[in-house]
């Protein structure tokens, strides 16, 4: 009981600490959009990077990753540094800078700003803002299911789970309502750090209490040795693939992630970042998802609706330790859930209920600016209350959530691209490709089909995977076929400006 | 000159991405130093990327991007 004291007192103490940088961030916060959710277009290297970094210092990785890790090996790093380390980076480039550059010129906040600008079409606007809000459910109620296993795990069911995922969610909605991009970026920086470091200094204990990393993998040669090998089990080529792909398409139009491609200070910051970013995934996926495959070899058993880590950390780790990288997993997954609820209310206000309004003919007045932001609020508390009532009930796992919600973004992708590139893109043609990709894969992840056919007596089910290839993927190539022919057989309506990309470098100086 | 160099860099980050599984050691058990042979690969792989990446920023940032219509 004592332990279970100081484990929720080291906990509670961490989280009070994050909540003041968090203040200390809103008073330096005007009330302008522009600073609320970009800090003014200001972000420097470290917290740029960091920032970027900590959105993957989520549950997904914590928890996530070293339970895939535990019980399938140690591939899941090569997926994630295919994903993170080259694709995600080269997207940043392709997509990130572009975006930055166009974003800068014309003063864009959001994505669906971009596209419904540059296509003359609310539509579209309320359609990607639509279907990223849609995606962004899962994914933060992924971290507050996360939340609520690690206080279950750290003091062995004392602690309900609904504790746990109820208070980061009180907490996350107390940040973004007090604080703006600013106060994330911080916190996020902070964190990162915090985190990368303890990471490292767990694997350190955990060694040298076995004895070295020749031993635990020793171990783990003995009780596994596939995972050792290449391969093998859940690891097919084209699963490998299929996820890095999925998954790093689908960052890049995570709101969080892309609302960042607005917020760099200057082209050097991108250039940095951007160089910088392959090595820290190196230093955060190695160290992390190996403990997860050592703990295999260890012999550490996980109780049932827990996770790999707090049970190693637990084992070989004095409690305060284990408290304090728990702490700061929770505080990782709340400063991504905060980030994600501060970009997903940008959408909201901007790309959906402006619109909405205008069609109503109201005007935009400082009664209207108040009830904008009064909306704002309204909607974080609504979604993220109603993400912690689902993370109570629905089954599955972190990885599987998680995945489903990557994959959902990754639709988007493909005809943004093409979009900010190809000035041949029609307004059809996006249409076709987002809400074409969208519906199919929708089709696959929820029994849509097989539920209807059910309704007339019949029995027919979609395919898991074509040729070992994932819905996600062949959604994205549906898209692709879809954007491109589509918008060969359609003209350019009046009011889209096919120019509006058009960017040069001297703008980023 | 400038369609010569994107190509070139295009090669570079396809070629960055095939080999960042590697896909030669497949089934390869191999232990060293404590670690996975494959695990090795992905370390030194992803520091070569991170320097590739350093000097595209450096020579040819823009590329592709700056004033394409």
């Amino acid at each position: 009981m004592a332990d279970t004291a100081l484990q929720l007192g080291i906990v509670g103490a961490y989280m009070v600490v994050a909540l003041a940088v968090g203040v200390v961030a809103y008073r330096l916060t005007d009330r302008s959009a522009e600073d609320y959710y970009l800090a003014s277009r200001t972000l420097g290297t470290v917290v740029l990077l960091f920032t970027t970094f900590a959105t993957l210092l989520s549950a997904f990785t914590f928890f996530g990753g070293p339970n895939l890790a535990f019980a399938a090996g140690p591939e899941w790093i090569l997926v994630m540094g295919l994903m993170d380390g080259i694709i995600f980076a080269v997207l940043w480039y392709v997509l990130g800078y572009k975006q930055w550059l166009v974003g800068k010129r014309h003063g864009y906040v959001t994505l669906g700003e971009m596209l419904g600008d540059r296509f003359g079409s609310t539509p579209l606007r309320v359609l990607v803002a639509g279907v990223s809000l849609v995606w962004l459910f899962p994914y933060v109620m992924l971290q507050q299911k996360g939340a609520g296993q690690a206080i279950v795990g750290l003091t062995e069911g004392a602690v309900p789970f609904w504790v746990g995922a109820g208070g980061i969610t009180l907490f996350m909605i107390v940040y973004v309502a007090a604080s703006g991009m600013r106060g994330v970026a911080w916190t996020d920086t902070l964190q990162g750090l915090f985190m990368l470091s303890l990471v490292w200094v767990a694997v350190a204990w955990i060694l040298a209490a076995v004895g070295g990393a020749g031993e635990a993998t020793a171990a783990l040669a003995e009780t596994n040795p596939e995972f050792l090998a290449l391969g093998g089990g859940l690891y097919s080529p084209q699963w490998m693939l299929s996820t890095a792909i999925s998954i790093a398409f689908g960052v890049t139009m995570f709101p969080q992630i892309n609302q960042r491609f607005f917020a760099a200070e200057s082209k050097t910051v991108l250039k940095r970042t951007f160089a910088l970013w392959p090595v820290l995934v190196l230093l955060l996926f190695v160290p992390a998802f190996m403990l997860g495959a050592w703990a295999a070899g260890l012999g550490v058993t996980v109780p049932e609706g827990s996770n790999v880590v707090p049970a190693l950390l637990a084992q070989y780790t004095p409690t305060w330790f284990a408290a304090l990288v728990i702490a700061g997993a929770m505080a990782a997954m709340m400063s991504s859930s905060d980030s994600m609820l501060l970009s997903g209310s940008s959408y909201l206000t901007r790309d959906v209920y402006r619109p909405l309004k205008r069609v109503f003919g109201e005007g935009e007045t400082a009664a209207e600016d108040a009830r904008e932001a009064l909306v704002a609020r309204i909607g974080v508390v609504a979604f993220a209350t109603l993400s912690f009532v689902a993370s109570l009930y629905t089954p599955g796992t972190l990885v599987q959530i998680g995945d489903t919600a990557f994959s959902g973004f990754a639709q988007l992708t493909v005809p943004v691209a093409l979009a900010l590139y190809w000035q041949g893109t029609t307004r059809y043609g996006m249409y076709a490709g987002i809400g074409g990709a969208q519906v199919f894969y929708v089709f696959h992840v929820f029994p849509v089909v097989e539920t209807l056919a059910g309704v007339v007596g019949a029995s027919v089910a979609l395919p898991t995977a074509y040729a070992g290839w994932t819905p996600g993927i062949v959604g994205i190539l549906l898209g692709l076929v879809l954007t491109v022919g589509v918008s060969l057989v359609t003209s350019t309506a009046p009011e889209e400006k096919p120019a509006v990309y058009r960017v040069d470098g001297v703008d980023a100086d | 000159m400038s369609v010569a160099r994107t190509v070139g860099w295009t090669v570079v980050a396809v070629v960055l991405m095939a080999l960042a599984v590697p896909w030669f050691l497949w089934g390869s058990a191999g232990v060293a130093f404590g670690l996975p042979v494959w695990l090795w690969w992905h370390i030194g792989w992803m520091v070569l990327a991170s320097v590739v990446f350093a000097v595209f920023a450096r020579t040819d940032w823009g590329l592709g991007v700056e004033g394409v219509h």
